[in-house]
């Protein structure tokens, strides 16, 4: 107990591997990897309910630790990232449909496959930035809706595709239960990964190209080659999101992918910190939470009479946007900054000035 | 120094921003292990020299050589590769990044590990590779003395503090040629004292080639091997301090002005913000 009040005081780092940790203190990681275990045991407890936001914060978490890398990492604009979640849940779907390759196969491949055409789109990005992107990833958002409308052996079209669940050693994994133990497996994984990316090479580049790309460019980055590699990234973890979306649901069609979610997904970077990989995923949560928590006080005050609780399921529908703005303008640094705020405060209490 | 290729070679290098003419015909050679100074008054194009041998700017016309391939058309992540590293007039430093990775990212074009090894950190040398950097990267700080403020933000440092960053950032890159905008503008005499130093090691103990612009006419004579004095983009005298100095051209150009820009310097600098 001592030793870690030592460690969290002062810098009393002897080697340079112990400096160079995805955690800055010993026992911040343990937390982590505590919740991880908790989550583990406690799933088979779980009523469904739960485990189902639990899944959707996965999911959307993945993909929105994506577009977190593009935009509060290396500092660009997407406002297209639903597409390529959408991408990924019918590209999953139709490689495990159409060449009978295992559903666990699927999901990454899927993930390559929307890398690919990320790439493609991200292309405008080694060139264009600000405004004239944001509309280069708009035109994205609606060519691929428009793709997904009309390439019938793709999506299936307006009916949609099925998705088979995930089946492991001839178990079907598709109970909330077994589910939920997918999408955690990816959820760590994923955000593992991207944490090790975050304090490597290329990692800081991303950082770089963001902070001052001119002095970048004379540190040996090279502007195009990341700026597009960005968007294939974000699009890899926005194809795994959508993949493991689609095999969840067991069903997927184009009405899902539209701006609007790709404005949710801004959402959830915004609230939860551009440029924070943990912020991600308080963002994501707070993102699905708000909705059922909006829902549990509108049914509380249907007592009301019917013309309050119209008013109230309107304010239901707005809360989303409403928090974005409010988040925008009383903590443009995201829940993730608020959290430093608050274990600062503990790590000097009593001194706290 | 060295009487065999020059390290750099500018050869008539004209450079016009609409009518402004910034540099004009410009030419010079830097040996390998010089110290060479670029003075002149504000606006005389020095800026827009280092740019132009950095890869910022290109020029209009004329060519430079590093090492005696023509590098014009080259880019500045590329020429950095071949060996040349700058810091900036204004301050250019990572500003959310810890002064760690600031320093970290000089080692870029010299790290292996990418976006596929990179988040495979433990299992594909990625740690390793990152670790035996940090080393080398520890030592410029010691070098440069910021080991106390390693794990400081850059953008929430003091002026002088950010300018040795920028120093260290550039020295990670392990340059063959450096090239200094103005590293002790804004600086007391006692950290222009240190920087002076840490030039010269760099220069001696490192073996780098330095072309350095500055306004401090003491240091400039202290350290220097050899000066270049441009005047509205025009080179006007070039050759050892003492006889730049000694040269009435110069005196009249460049030294008439410099006397009252002296008192009001610290003042002045800190208000700069073109780049
Ligand atoms: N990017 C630019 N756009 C337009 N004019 C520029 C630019 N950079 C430099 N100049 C002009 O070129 C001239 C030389 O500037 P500079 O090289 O910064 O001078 P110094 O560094 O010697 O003070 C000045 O007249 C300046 O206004
Ligand atoms: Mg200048």
């Amino acid at each position: 107990m001592s030793g870690h009040s030592m460690m969290r005081c002062g810098e009393f780092r002897t080697d340079y591997k112990s400096d160079t940790t995805i955690f800055p203190t010993p026992r911040s990681r343990y937390a982590a990897i505590a919740g991880v275990l908790f989550l583990l045991v406690a799933a088979p407890f779980l009523n469904p309910y739960y485990l189902n936001l639990l899944i959707q914060i996965g999911y959307y978490g993945i993909a929105a630790l994506g577009l977190n890398i593009l935009v509060g990492f290396t500092g660009q604009i997407s406002l297209g990232h639903a597409a390529f979640f959408g991408f990924g849940a019918f590209a999953s779907a139709w490689i495990n449909n159409t060449t009978g390759i295992p559903v666990f196969l699927a999901i990454p491949l899927a993930g390559l496959m929307t890398t690919a055409v990320g790439l493609i789109f991200g292309i405008p990005a080694g060139r264009i930035k600000g405004l004239y992107l944001a509309i280069a990833t708009l035109a994205s958002q609606f060519i691929l809706e428009d793709f997904f409308a009309r390439a019938e052996w793709f999506t299936g079209g307006t009916y949609g595709s099925m998705a088979n669940p995930v089946s492991l050693f001839g178990y079907e994994l598709d109970t909330e239960q077994s589910f939920f133990y997918v999408v955690l497996f990816w959820t760590v994984l994923m955000f593992v990964l991207a944490a090790n990316l975050l304090r490597t090479r290329d990692g800081r580049a991303f950082i770089a190209v963001r902070d001052h790309y001119l002095s970048a460019e004379i540190m040996g980055i090279n502007l195009t080659k990341y700026r597009i590699l960005s968007f294939g990234i974000s699009s890899f973890y926005a194809g795994i999101g959508g993949a493991l979306f689609a095999h969840y649901l067991g069903f997927v069609s184009a009405e899902g992918f539209t701006i609007l979610l790709s404005i949710q997904f801004l959402g959830m970077i915004i609230i939860g910190g551009l440029g924070s990989v943990m912020g991600t995923l308080l963002g994501t949560a707070f993102m699905v939470l708000l909705p059922e928590v909006m829902e549990g006080i509108v049914s509380n005050l249907q007592w009301l009479g019917s013309g309050v609780s119209e008013a109230l399921v309107y304010i239901k529908e707005m809360a989303i946007g409403l928090a974005i703005i409010l988040f925008l303008i009383f903590e443009p640094d995201g829940l993730a900054h608020r959290w430093q705020m608050i274990k600062s405060y503990w790590k000097l209490y009593p001194f706290s000035y | 120094m060295s009487e065999s290729t020059p390290i750099i070679d500018v050869r008539d290098v004209t450079l016009t921003f609409g009518g402004v003419r910034a540099l004009v015909d410009v030419s010079f050679q830097v040996g390998a292990g010089e110290i060479y100074s670029i003075i002149g008054p504000n606006g005389a194009g020095k800026t827009s020299m280092l740019n132009c041998i950095s890869g910022r700017y290109s020029p209009n016309q004329g060519s430079i050589l590093f090492r005696g391939r023509d590098i014009t058309p080259l880019r500045p992540n590329d020429r950095c590769t071949l060996g040349m590293g700058r810091t900036f007039q204004n301050l250019a430093l990572f500003s959310h990044m810890t002064v760690l990775d600031n320093i970290m990212v000089g080692r870029h074009h010299l790290l292996k590990n990418n976006f596929l090894t990179g988040p495979l950190y433990w299992f594909s040398g990625a740690q390793k590779e990152e670790l035996a950097h940090r080393r080398e990267v520890e030592d410029i700080i010691d070098f440069l003395e910021i080991s106390h403020i390693r794990k400081a933000v850059a953008g929430t440092l003091s002026y002088g503090l950010r300018k040795r960053v920028e120093l260290a950032r550039a020295v990670a890159l392990k340059p063959d040629l450096i090239l200094l905008d103005e590293p002790m503008a804004g600086m007391n005499l006692e950290e222009k004292e240190d920087m002076a130093r840490y030039v010269i090691d760099l220069n001696e103990e490192w073996g780098m080639t330095v072309i350095m612009i500055e306004h401090d006419m003491g240091v400039v004579m202290d350290i220097s091997h050899r000066v270049m004095v441009l005047d509205f983009g025009k080179k006007i005298a070039e050759g050892l301090p003492a006889e730049v100095m000694a040269d009435p051209y110069v005196k009249k150009a460049y030294l008439g002005e410099e006397i009252e820009e002296d008192g009001t310097t610290g003042k002045k600098e800190a208000e700069v913000t073109e780049i």
